[in-house]
């Protein structure tokens, strides 16, 4: 079998009457696009991965990008990509990874859920006038207030209460780790979460102390590697996120190639330099909800009780299951990862076909605790492929206390989403450890851009809110009456727990 | 003379345990004794501070998890994982100890004088100056040293004289070391593991452990370190490269 080169992903083409020649995409391409010939800039259209920095610096628009400039037969089994991933096996006869979400064209369950809005009957509450309370409370509630009557007729209470984190909104940024993601990149996220009164997760990747200024904000993880991982990092963290699974690669570890693994990397994960950091699939401590306690508590023992400690689950067939057992784990919140969630690197085959989609998963989880009576025990966040004030409001409908977005977090300071993340060549300077690259992203700016896509957000959901007659957010969360399914099946409504469309 | 703090642990919930050992250690003790330990987990969980304790009884599982700096010395077997990412400082255990021993340590020294179960040393890992050891004076189950990434796990199964015979060896194993007193079955090696030569330059590096093995247990250093070891490690730093391509 000879196997020839594969037609060309994307065709960059240069308006010549526009171009100045002023050599921005030269200087801005790190994948070596373009280049110099004497008086003049020529294109290799087969190293451009579509990050769009060319375009984006080009001061004369003069740049175009087509993708997939040459079709195959069309067919509708063996489409481009099922043919190109076995040519690329049959080269190589290795397992394939890929960067950021799911590329299935499944559809978005989000998409297909509608919300509802006042009309003649019930007012509809206007939140330019009204008070809004988006204010969230993460950790355990109490089932029940023990109060007692002081002789002076005070009432004081007696119930000891859990820690709780205190969001000023439903809206919190994923676990990314400091090197699956630049610096820079973790800064800017972390100045955009404490600006809005919300907190972002560490990943596995310990704290820069860079960091340090923002770890009123910062989730700590530990994660089956233990990488970065001491009392310090746990003390510093505003709780801390026990990682199970993720949902771009349910029942897999993680792995950081040595050659990411940098001096500064080296240090924050407290791993050799240049050494491959590997997160096996299980926690060696954990193989029963009984071992998850054990690491909860022993989480907690550590820090004195005073920090809650979250779960993160990927999104997986017996979720509801799991997430009942992580409630009766002294666990805080579990978080439910959905199979779009986004990743630095994950093998393609799990990425696009192992795990749920998170409407589902976070549906099924809320009903199951509701079910059991330990709804009040654990707190639900939802993250895998969030992509508007929209999907949050009906994710928070269908049972979440609140969300993390990561991917939409990226794209706000830059990122294009063109999944080359592993290449550690980012030219938006976010997944990438190069430092001219990292550079191009000032944290600043960046966490501006981050805390105003939380707030405009933050804003249409409360609108979206006040516009179905809601004024807190507790209304809101697991109210499924405020959705109708469009077009889902029977079984899917069922598993929602959402009725159709005009019922 | 020094003032010894005794806790009386029987019918104690292991969170008032830690917060009477914590609570002394702030005070500024420098040793305490546990009496009447039964099985609760999580002793020294994340506990910082140069202080003995003694633990008299059987502790449960995760003793001395996220310590750095504190000295345990138990008088009994400890349950799983004992010394479970910990940090710094020294576990003396006077009895066996059970799965995951030293797992994920990323510093200091656990010493048991008897045996471990599976997967011992599990994901040790070092960092600079950080260079965890886990000292085993009898025998271990299968998985020993699995998924380790720096340190050394040293086997010296006291009074065991034919070879090492548990399944496992070293599973996934990219950094660090593990020694066996020994001969060790060949067939036992598990993938991504390798014998490694055994030479002075490692006798010279396992002998202080060996030293202070003994000197906890009162053992005679000397046949030990003139013995003959086993030394495992990596048959490569990159055992995953190889596996993937990019999309």
């Amino acid at each position: 079998m000879a196997i020839g080169s594969i037609p060309l992903r994307y065709q960059i083409s240069i308006d010549r009457d526009r171009c100045m020649e002023c050599g921005r995409c030269v200087e801005n391409c790190p994948y070596g696009t373009f280049r110099r010939e004497g008086d003049r800039i020529v294109i290799d259209s087969r190293n451009c991965t579509a990050c769009h920095r060319c375009i984006a610096m080009c001061p004369r628009d003069a740049i175009t990008l087509t993708e997939h400039p040459c079709d195959y037969r069309s067919h509708p089994i063996w489409t481009r990509d099922a043919r190109e991933s076995i040519y690329n096996q049959a080269r190589t006869g290795k397992i394939i990874l890929a960067g950021m979400g799911s590329t299935q064209s499944l559809p978005p369950i989000f998409d297909q859920i509608l919300l509802d809005a006042c009309q003649v009957t019930n007012p509809s509450i206007d939140p330019l006038r009204e008070p809004m309370e988006l204010r969230t409370y993460i950790g355990k509630k109490p089932s029940r207030l023990t109060l007692r009557r002081r002789e002076d007729g005070d009432v004081d209470l007696e119930t000891e209460l859990s820690p709780n984190l205190k969001l000023d909104t439903p809206i919190m940024i994923g676990h990314m780790s400091y090197g699956a993601i630049s610096l820079n990149a973790q800064l800017a996220l972390a100045k955009g979460a404490q600006a809005s009164g919300t907190f972002l997760g560490t990943g596995e990747g310990g704290m820069h102390p860079a960091i340090f200024p923002y770890q009123d904000n910062m989730i700590v993880q530990v994660a089956s590697g233990r990488f970065g991982v001491d009392v310090d990092y746990l003390n510093r963290g505003a709780a801390i996120e026990i990682k199970i699974g993720q949902g771009a690669k349910p029942g897999i570890g993680g792995h950081l190639p040595g050659e990411k693994v940098c001096a500064d990397v080296s240090c924050t994960r407290m791993i050799p330099l240049g050494s491959d950091a590997i997160s096996p699939a299980p926690h060696h401590d954990i193989y029963s909800i009984e071992d998850l306690a054990q690491l909860v508590r022993s989480l907690k023992e550590a820090t004195e009780w005073k920090k809650p400690v979250f779960v993160k689950i990927a999104a997986v067939h017996n979720v509801a299951a799991i997430a009942a057992g992580i409630a009766r784990s002294s666990a805080d919140a579990v978080v439910v990862d959905g199979f779009r969630g986004g990743t630095g690197a994950a093998p393609k085959i799990f990425r696009d076909n192992v795990g749920i989609p998170i409407e589902a998963a976070v549906s099924a989880v809320d009903q199951k605790l509701r079910a059991q009576g330990v709804r009040n025990e654990i707190s639900v966040i939802a993250s895998g492929g969030l992509r508007n004030a929209a999907d949050v409001t009906k994710a928070i409908a269908l049972g979440a206390d609140a969300v993390y977005i990561g991917t939409a977090a990226l794209v706000a300071m830059g990122c294009r989403v063109c999944g080359n993340c592993y290449r550690n060549l980012c030219p938006w300077g976010i997944a990438t450890q190069r430092p001219d690259l990292v550079s191009r992203l000032n944290p600043d700016l960046e966490g501006e851009h981050v805390a105003n896509l939380i707030h405009a957000w933050t804003m249409e959901v409360s609108e979206l809110m006040g516009a179905a007659g809601i004024n807190a957010i507790e209304s809101l969360r697991g109210n499924r009456d405020r959705l109708r399914g469009y077009m889902l099946d029977e079984g899917m409504l069922k598993v929602l727990d959402v009725k159709p469309a005009g019922a | 003379m020094n003032v010894v703090v005794r806790i009386d642990a029987a019918e104690l919930h292991y969170t008032p345990l830690n917060r009477m050992v914590r609570a002394a250690v702030r005070d500024g003790e420098k040793e305490i004794v546990i009496d009447n330990v039964l099985g609760q987990r999580f002793i020294a969980d994340g506990l910082v501070g140069e202080v003995v304790i003694t633990v008299n009884g059987v502790p449960g599982g995760d003793l001395g998890m996220f310590m750095r700096g504190p000295m345990l010395v138990v008088h009994g077997n400890a349950d799983h994982a004992p010394g479970n990412t910990m940090d710094g400082g020294t576990i003396v255990i006077h009895g066996s100890a059970g799965d995951a021993a030293a797992h994920s340590m990323r510093g200091g020294k656990v010493f048991v004088r008897d045996d471990v179960g599976y997967r011992g040393g599990i994901h040790m890992k070092e960092y600079e100056e950080k260079h965890p050891c886990l000292v085993v004076g009898g025998t271990a189950r299968s998985y020993l040293g699995e998924y380790m990434a720096g340190g050394i796990v040293l086997l010296l199964r006291l009074g065991e004289t034919g070879p090492f015979v548990e399944r496992g060896i070293a599973s996934g194993i990219h950094g660090g070391e593990v020694y066996v007193r020994g001969e060790v079955d060949p067939g036992c090696l598990a993938v991504g593991a390798k014998v490694l030569p055994f030479e002075e330059a490692h006798r010279e590096r396992i002998r202080p452990l060996i030293e202070e093995f003994c000197r906890y247990f009162g053992n005679d250093p000397a046949p030990l370190i003139v013995a003959d070891y086993t030394r495992i490690g990596p048959a490569s730093a990159r055992p995953f490269a190889g596996k993937y391509t990019w999309e």
